[in-house]
């Protein structure tokens, strides 16, 4: 008999949102990751945007997606603890002779199902956002457009999955797949699994994983996006995610303000066949500094605190690949933008089609809530106090920039999916996300790991394997 | 809790400050000090070559910090250690800080003045936005020198490092002593931004090459660092193409610039100064906040602890006159005007009936000169000239004003450096 009802390959957003919708149901799940802890690929590194939906041809699975995604977004948010706020979009628009496009993009939104959907003249729009450069003359103003935290999002959902019971085994990269009577044996570098159903969740290798199961090919290449991200001293600059007009690789740079009160600039967008490369570019980083200057004004590119890539999974149908396409194989290949937002929609959408498949019932006591680490730089100083008061560990800052305390680094350490490296730390507290990069804190969280989980300073890791931080002894 | 003066930091500047106005005659001096022990940097700083102007001996960072620890202990001055500020507002006449910590929890003290004495920070990769990829195996020197120094590991073998700031060099030997390679300091400038000192005891004498206008234009690896790819620059420093050369190596080390570290100051709403990324103060280290004074690394990044400790004194004692006198009538505030390669001075502004018999302004240049002059004028009326064979962006230079130089009546006052030629 197979050891599990289904193996979800890949623990970005996707594959955790599925993978907390199976847990509404009986059965034995298991989420398997190449990288040591959730959130490692397209998911850490892209927009934080979600979408409202009016971007995607209407009748694609991506339009769908989007749309219903950017509905749950609220309660998922609420369930499991996400940082999220609607703050709107503006897409603008930079030449007269562009209006057009405007307003086809509006009406596609309509068609789309996007509510309050405004078109703004360009003097409307730069009353709400003064920084836009002069050139534009229209926008659309997408009220339901927000922007949400991608590492609490995707850790959200994969431990509110593990708090109903889904196993997750980290470090194992799936390197064969094979039918068997009874549903598949999943070949990976820690040994072969069995499973009833295998979701395929893996983001750019998502082809590798599809045609390895299905007769019909599907073919993906990674399309590279470089993004700066500034110093919450620039947060400001303006007050809803500001795109340009899409063109033919995506939605172009844009401006937008993040969840925790950064800026953020880009996307660029380089199609190339290499899925490991995320190394970012001079090119792409002057190509996105021109870019977003042309939208928006006095950009202050000098409070950049640093810069990185993401892979896009860009399937070459242009479209999000959903559903069984092999005997008991379910599909969510070619996840690119809007993926993030999408994710909470397609994690329903393939858990039910697989609940049915399976015959999984509806588990009774599936509890839908999270909570993540607390954050007391947010907190009053009221609750702050009460919350020191209740475990000391919260008065030791250890991140300046971002003042984390220990027990903050400890809650993250010791929860469910606890995290193992200064990565796994950074994303869960945000220590080492400021200012000064990690500079200051990066020596006293390896500290705490290597006290909380026994290691020796040489065993903690950045992130893989290979990432090690100090190497030896010193002689002394 | 109640205090006379609260002090942020118990740094190199915080203790010189806390002890000039306890000495000064201020009873209630409280030191927040966010690491476990006090003495700030300095405690990383094993290497000697502390102390030089002040004690007239080489000391090492611990034992620079112990003299003025111990002279802080002495004095009963209490402190804080392992807590950190989180927020400062004005309150009244005076402040109100919030700061947290283990033992206390969050704990809100009024107090009548404040010296800010946070420090700097180290400029982090991303502020350079060099390309490549985001292994492990890149540090800010600091960083480095914290991990060798005090957790006693080596953070790297074969490295490369970018910026001739002290920090930069100092770990250049450090690193080389420890076993490591270290295989080039490449620096943006034409000129290095660190003590000449430091270049001969801590390059020259152990072979490694400093590469002048050279910048890192790629960093490769997955993981862990594998190499770095170095380029000419030109006159703006721009990579000039095929100049290139490549690095196998597993460590980056950064001392690309210091930051002043003023979170606090800007919450509180202190006016900064553009080029120092610190404070706008004037001759009493007072910032645009009544009874908020600032000195050392948070004021403007210093090469030499000294004169940290010299500066300190001086907004301790002007904090404990503030305290003890109140405020006084300034006058006419004179702001001060950089001139020719001069960057900025530090204060911005002098109020001739506030100021003590003399005081010291500091400044930097912004280029090399030699055979140089300093000259600092009232409109066409020259105070002072002086020779000064070299100056250069590293090393910071000083003047010494007299109030009976001024009437009060004042527009300007210009501190000017210039080509000894060109001055005359």
């Amino acid at each position: 008999m197979a050891a599990y009802d289904a193996i979800v390959v890949g623990a970005g957003v996707t594959g955790s949102a599925v993978a907390r919708e199976l847990s509404r149901r009986n059965g034995r799940f298991l989420v398997v990751e190449r990288a040591s802890d959730v959130c490692e690929g397209t998911s850490k590194a892209n927009s934080a945007i979600v979408h409202a939906g009016f971007d995607a041809e209407p009748g694609t699975l991506k339009a769908k997606m989007n749309v219903r995604g950017n509905q749950l977004m609220d309660q998922i948010s609420e369930e499991l603890d996400v940082p999220f706020s609607r703050v709107g979009a503006f897409v603008v628009c930079l030449r007269e002779e562009e209006l057009p496009r405007l307003e086809e993009l509006y009406q596609r939104g309509l068609k789309n199902g996007v509510p309050d959907l405004e078109l703004l003249t360009g003097d409307e729009a730069k009353a709400l956002e003064p920084n836009l450069t002069d050139e534009v003359c229209g926008a659309l103003w997408a009220r339901t457009s927000g922007i949400v935290c991608p590492f609490a999002l995707t850790l959200g959902l994969a431990e509110s999955a593990a708090k109903n019971g889904v196993e997750f085994s980290f470090n194992t990269a799936v390197t064969g797949l094979e039918k068997t009577s009874e549903g598949w044996l999943v070949k990976t570098n820690q040994g072969d699994f069995t499973a009833r159903a295998v979701v395929n969740a893996a983001g750019v290798y998502s082809d590798t994983l599809h045609n390895w199961a299905c007769e019909e090919k599907l073919s993906i290449t990674p399309r590279k996006g470089e993004y700066c991200l500034l110093d919450k001293t620039a947060g400001g600059h303006v007050s809803r995610t500001i795109f340009q007009l899409p063109g033919k690789y995506g939605k172009g740079v844009l401006v937008s303000p993040t969840i925790h009160g950064n800026l953020l600039v880009g996307p660029t967008a380089v199609d190339d066949p290499d899925r490991e490369d995320t190394a970012t570019t001079a090119a792409g980083i002057a190509d996105l500094t021109e870019k977003a200057a042309l939208s928006v004004k006095n950009v202050p590119m000098r409070q950049v605190i640093t810069s990185f890539m993401g892979l896009r999974a860009h399937e070459a149908g242009d479209d999000f690949v959903l559903g069984e396409t092999a005997e008991c194989f379910f599909d969510a290949a070619g996840i690119e933008s809007p993926g993030l937002t999408s994710a909470p929609a397609i994690g329903e959408y393939l858990a039910e089609l697989i609940a049915e498949k399976l015959g999984l019932s509806e588990k009774e006591q599936f509890d839908p809530l999270r909570k993540g680490v607390p954050h007391l730089a947010a907190m009053s100083a009221e609750e702050r106090a009460e919350k020191i008061r209740e475990n000391p560990a919260y008065g030791n800052i250890i991140c300046r920039c971002e003042e984390v305390s220990e027990g903050e680094i400890l809650d993250a350490i010791h929860g469910i999916l606890g995290a193992r490296t200064l990565d796994g730390v950074k994303r869960r507290t945000r220590a080492g996300m400021g200012r000064c990069q990690a500079g200051f804190c990066s020596p006293r969280v390896m500290d705490l790991l290597s006290r909380e989980l026994g290691l020796d300073l040489t065993e903690i890791r950045k992130n893989g394997e290979d990432s090690q931080i100090v190497l030896e002894k010193t002689r002394g | 809790m109640k205090q006379d003066l609260v002090i942020i930091g118990g740094g190199p500047a915080g203790l010189a400050a806390a002890i000039a106005a306890r000495e000064s005659g201020v009873e209630q001096v409280l030191v927040l000090e966010r690491e476990k022990e006090l003495g700030g940097i300095l405690n990383q700083c094993i290497h000697n070559g502390f102390g030089l102007h002040t004690f007239q001996e080489e000391l090492t960072g611990p034992e620079y910090a112990a003299r003025y620890i111990e002279k802080a202990q002495a004095l009963g001055i209490p402190y804080k250690l392992s807590t950190t500020v989180v927020d400062l507002e004005r309150q009244g006449e005076g402040v109100l800080v919030t700061a947290v910590s283990r033992q206390e929890g969050l704990v809100q003290i009024q107090a009548k003045a404040a010296v800010l004495a946070m420090g700097c920070r180290e400029r982090p990769r991303g502020a350079l936005n060099i390309p490549g990829t985001r292994p492990a195996g890149i540090f800010s020197a600091g960083t480095a020198q914290r991990l060798v120094n005090m957790e006693g590991y080596l953070p790297g073998k074969r490295v490369v490092i970018l910026g001739s700031g002290d920090i930069g060099l100092i770990m250049a030997r450090r690193m080389t002593l420890e076993g490591a390679k270290v295989l080039c300091v490449a620096e943006l400038m034409p000129y290095s931004g660190g003590l000449k000192r430091n270049i001969v005891q801590c390059l020259n004498d152990f072979d490694i090459p400093l590469k002048l206008s050279h910048t890192v234009v790629d960093i490769q690896g997955k993981e862990r660092v594998t190499g770095v790819t170095i380029a000419q620059v030109d006159e703006k420093s721009r990579p000039i193409p095929g100049t290139e050369e490549h690095y196998d190596c597993d460590t980056l080390l950064l001392s690309v610039g210091l930051i002043p570290e003023n979170e606090l100051s800007r919450q509180v709403g202190v006016e900064m100064a553009p080029a120092t990324n610190g404070p706008k103060v004037n001759e009493s280290l007072e910032t645009s906040i009544p009874g908020v004074f600032a000195c050392g690394n948070v004021l403007h990044v210093h090469d030499l602890v000294d004169y940290v400790s010299e500066e300190a004194v001086q907004a301790g004692r002007h904090a404990a006159r503030y305290i003890l006198e109140g405020r006084e009538e300034s006058g006419r505030e004179i702001p001060l005007a950089p001139q020719g390669a001069v960057r900025y001075t530090v204060p911005c502004t002098l109020s001739p009936q506030r100021m003590e018999e003399e005081t010291v302004v500091r400044f930097r240049v912004g280029r090399n000169i030699r055979k140089g002059l300093v000259r600092v004028l009232a409109g066409d009326r020259v105070l002072l000239t002086r020779k000064r064979p070299v100056m250069a962006p590293g090393e910071m230079e000083q003047v010494v004003l007299k109030r009976e130089w001024f009437s009060g009546n004042e527009e300007e006052i210009t501190v000017e450096a210039v080509e000894e030629k060109e001055g005359t």
